[in-house]
């Protein structure tokens, strides 16, 4: 190999050294650094604060009556009160939206994505999805209000004013559909190609390619994204508030029978918000209490949606 | 030499055209699908139908001069709408100070400056944040926010206010921000990063002259996005904004107040029936109208901007 | 070894049995020496065994088959691989006798002095101004760029093709002006030294030529290297060429590369010491 024969002159050595060491230090480089982890310590430091909140304050109505509080019902004085009217609205809310949201979400996104034709019909329900999406939930509310609660009545229960879970259900079903297109939709279009045609090859009619093989593929996606709809509509509270969920006194509101769909409900968000109204001093650890059960709730839900996404990425990847 | 003529038998049309039973499942299945489709639009078209009819009543039939008095109280007729537009600003405008940076800083840190396995616990932390229901932010605003941070910057004792609720709101759409704009800044391509740092820049050069305006339509999308999720929510105002029924208009954040949003929600409940003056029923109609048109085109306003960066890109 | 005169020719004598050695300096002294180099990416041993000089106004050329290291070498001129949180440098990288990879070496300094072009052209989504304009602007100058960027887009041999267009953006150009941008991009902020890795490999036979005459015009004010997979164009272009290949390691079953050659072009491509150059230059593999 061949090799340079007289060495660079150390002047220019120096020089070079200098030049490659010197420099101050990085201030505003460091500065920069520090903020952005403060940003994104404070944010979970948040998080923590209303976790420790939430579970100090509450933790010692759960521990002394959990059974009582599990199983009673709303009254006027706090360390009575119950939350078994809320849970049982909060389960069939979910039911609705699981029965209804689902399948209608889910088959929504098979339309667009494997069926339609990049028209302008197309296109429309697309945009009009994505703005739905967007709607506050309040207006949602004024839905129910308005169609189920008011106008049809009879279906959702003649002897209570139309203010009966079934329009509670229905309600969040139609507030969470979008959501769920929107997710199925994103799992289905993360279906390689090539397994589509995999099957058109063999003879397979659309239908059957999206049962047999795109739905099998998609489906941990699509689970995330149903999950995390569910996890939206149970914790709902305005919609609830619209649509005439009691707020103080309600007899019964705690059967599992389907033929009691039709009376006056409750649910657990609007427990808490009622309960947040009342003196902080008497009925703050009851409400927090309330705020732990419905956290437990939607938090096992969402780290369910996570965990299932995170495996769907890990097989894509 | 094959004999040509001995041919098996001769395809015809029916043999092409395929089993009748499987035709029809896919053609009844392709119906249902569209069915199910098109109940968004049905979805739509029962949001604009509930609103638009009584939204109209009222306001053809209202007074012009309740709708410029002190304050909003629908139950005794004043209907001063600028009260709660300017109580959603004012929250709004609060829940982006706080959600902004801490969003934004969020996002830069976990796309640019995060290690692979810091990344991966504490980008679960902040979805996990995105999962809490705003009536428990709403409650944890008035136990915690309210005493903890506003009640400091004044001497009222309880601290339940704009302020207070725009605080709450702006740690809702942390995420948000978060997400949309992490989305954002990992869409710039690598190779801009690594042609910046071959000609000299340091990391925060790179980030801020090179990142950020390259991914600035998607930053200004999560920021929209954000401030229409802002001015739609209910629970943590109706909650920790000090607003009753009704509330003096205001201009002060620290002050109590109530938003669009609330106020709808303050008509419904307490009382099972909306009572009142006659065109108070209608009224709550009329603010849904309009926050409704507001969020519509704060969305279409955040695609549009997404879209046209697209093509320049 | 005595230094002798120039030999920028290959001479005739004493060069058949052993590698050229009493090589003299030429146009300049060495910008870089790389003295048992070895590039690690986590356990696994990208490049191994690298000696080899650079020196000043000379175009140096990498060449060699797909996986050998080429790039990995090119990079540890400019800690480039630093991006990389698992890359690791054994041996000795000098740079003008600085040993690059010393602790107290910073190496957003060294990268101002040393500029790269990349394989796929990859301007800024900026205008044209603003992309030649960003090197020297971030390194504190903020008068006379317009005159820097005259000279840089001159230099590159881009001006009068964007001269009345400066504003538009440095996306609106075809591939081979893109690349050409980021020439004037990387020779704005003055370096001594220019790599390029593959710059011509996305680029069209035409585009391919200008950026070659390209480099011959430049050579003057700058030292080249230059990577690349076609070998005709490192005959036509470089003074020097080094031949990597690759290993393979049948236990791991992965690829490590290896420097076979180092030496004049001229000799490399016509008399080549080592059977394995003979048989890369010649076409038999590769």
């Amino acid at each position: 190999m061949a090799t340079i024969t007289s060495p660079a002159p150390e002047a220019s050595r120096a020089s070079a050294e200098r030049a490659l060491t010197g420099g101050k230090l990085d201030l505003t480089g460091r500065a920069f650094t520090l903020a952005l982890q403060l940003s994104l310590l404070i944010s979970i430091l948040i998080l923590g604060v209303l976790v420790w909140d939430v579970v100090d304050t509450g933790s010692s109505v759960l521990a002394e009556r959990l059974g009582d509080f599990l199983t009673g019902t709303m009254k006027s004085q706090a360390d009575t009160s119950g939350l078994a009217q809320g849970i049982r609205g909060t389960f069939w809310i979910g039911v609705f939206t699981v029965v209804l949201a689902f399948p209608i979400g889910i088959s929504a996104a098979i339309y667009l994505e494997e069926y339609a034709t990049h028209g302008r019909l197309t296109r429309f329900i697309d945009l009009n999805i994505r703005n739905l999406a967007g709607v506050p939930s309040i207006v949602y509310g004024i839905v129910g209000l308005t169609i189920f609660v008011k106008a049809m009545q009879s279906l959702t229960g003649p002897e209570s004013n139309g203010q009966s879970v079934v329009s509670a259900g229905l309600t969040l079903a139609i507030l969470v559909l979008p959501i769920v297109i929107i997710t199925a939709a994103e799992a289905i279009r993360a279906v390689p190609q090539g397994l589509r045609e995999a099957g058109y090859g063999v003879g397979a009619t659309r239908w059957e390619v999206i049962r047999h093989h795109v739905l099998p593929y998609a489906a941990p996606g699509i689970l995330t994204g149903t999950v995390l709809a569910l996890a939206r509509a149970l914790g709902e509270a305005a919609p609830l508030i619209m649509v005439g969920a009691a707020s103080g006194f309600l007899t019964g509101g705690t059967s599992y029978e389907l033929g009691s769909l039709q009376d006056r409900f409750t649910a657990l968000p609007q427990i808490i918000a009622t309960w947040a109204g009342r003196p902080v001093g008497e009925w703050e650890s009851v409400t927090y209490a309330a705020i732990a059960v419905l956290l437990v709730i939607v938090l096992i839900a969402n780290a369910a949606a996570i965990l299932l996404r995170n495996r769907f990425e890990k097989r894509r990847a | 030499m094959t004999d040509l003529s001995a041919s098996p038998a001769p395809l015809s049309l029916g043999d092409l055209s395929g089993d009748p039973r499987r035709l029809r499942t896919e053609a009844v299945m392709r119906a249902l699908l569209f069915g199910a489709a098109l109940t968004s639009i049905l979805i739509s078209a029962l949001i604009v139908g509930s609103l638009a009819k009584e939204a109209w009543t009222f306001a053809s039939q209202v007074e012009w001069a309740t709708l410029w008095t002190d304050g909003w109280f629908p139950r005794r007729g004043l209907y001063d709408v600028k009260t709660i537009f300017v109580g959603s600003a004012l929250v709004a405008g609060v829940a982006m100070l706080t959600a902004v940076p801490l969003g934004l800083g969020a996002a830069i840190y976990l796309s640019e400056y995060a290690r692979p396995g810091v990344r991966k616990v504490l980008k679960p932390a902040l979805e996990i944040l995105a999962g809490i229901p705003s009536v428990v932010l709403g409650y944890f605003a008035l136990t915690w926010l309210a005493p903890e941070v506003v009640a400091r910057l004044r001497e009222d004792a309880s601290g339940a206010s704009l302020a207070a609720a725009g605080f709450g709101v702006g740690i809702l759409t942390i995420p948000l921000i978060a997400s949309v704009s992490e989305d954002a800044m990992r869409a710039v391509p690598h190779a801009l990063r690594e042609a910046s740092a071959g000609l000299g820049a340091r990391k925060i050069t790179t980030t801020l002259r090179v990142v950020l305006p390259a991914a600035v339509s998607g930053l200004v999308a999560a920021v929209i996005i954000a401030v229409s999720r802002a001015i739609g929510e209910t629970m943590v105002v109706f909650i920790a904004g000090g607003g009753t029924g009704g509330s003096l208009f205001t201009l002060d954040p620290l002050d109590k107040g109530t938003t669009m949003t609330a106020a709808i929600a303050s008509q419904a409940s307490g009382t099972d029936q909306v009572v009142g003056e006659a065109l108070t029923f209608q009224s709550l109609f009329f603010v849904a109208a309009v926050l409704f048109l507001i969020t519509l085109g704060l969305n279409m306003i955040a695609s549009r901007v997404v879209r046209s960066v697209r093509q320049a890109y | 070894m005595a230094p002798t005169t120039d030999t920028r020719e290959a001479t005739t004598v004493d060069t058949a049995a052993t590698p050229a050695t009493a090589e003299a300096l030429s146009s300049g002294g060495a910008v870089f020496d790389i003295s048992d180099l070895a590039v690690f990416y986590g356990d696994f041993r990208a490049v191994r065994d690298v000696n080899l000089q650079v020196r000043r106004n000379e175009i140096t050329a990498f060449i060699g088959p797909s996986g050998c290291g080429k790039t990995t070498v090119l990079r540890t001129l400019n800690r480039m691989n630093d991006l990389i949180d698992t890359a690791r440098v054994e041996g000795l990288v000098r740079y003008h006798g600085v040993d690059l990879y010393d602790p107290a070496v910073n190496p957003v300094e060294v990268r101002r002095r040393i500029g790269m072009v990349f394989q796929k052209p990859n301007p800024f989504p900026k205008s044209i101004y603003d992309n030649v304009a960003y090197g020297p602007r971030i390194a504190g100058t903020k008068k006379g760029l317009d005159d820097v960027v005259e000279k840089a887009l001159r230099g590159a041999g881009l001006w009068d093709e964007v001269k009345s267009r400066l504003k538009s953006s440095g996306l609106s150009l075809s591939g081979g002006q893109q690349q050409r941008l980021c020439i004037a991009r990387a020779i704005a902020t003055d370096p001594e030294v220019l790599l390029m890795d593959e710059p011509c490999s996305a680029l069209d036979p035409i585009a391919t030529a200008r950026i070659e005459d390209l480099m011959q015009e430049i050579k003057d004010q700058y030292t080249i290297v230059i990577v690349t997979h076609n070998m005709q164009q490192a005959a036509r272009v470089s003074d020097r060429t080094a031949f990597f290949t690759a290993e393979v390691n049948d236990e791991s079953d992965t690829r490590t590369g290896v420097l076979v050659e180092f030496d004049l072009t001229d000799k490399m491509f016509s008399n080549p010491s080592d059977e394995r150059t003979e048989n890369y230059v010649t076409g038999r593999f590769g």
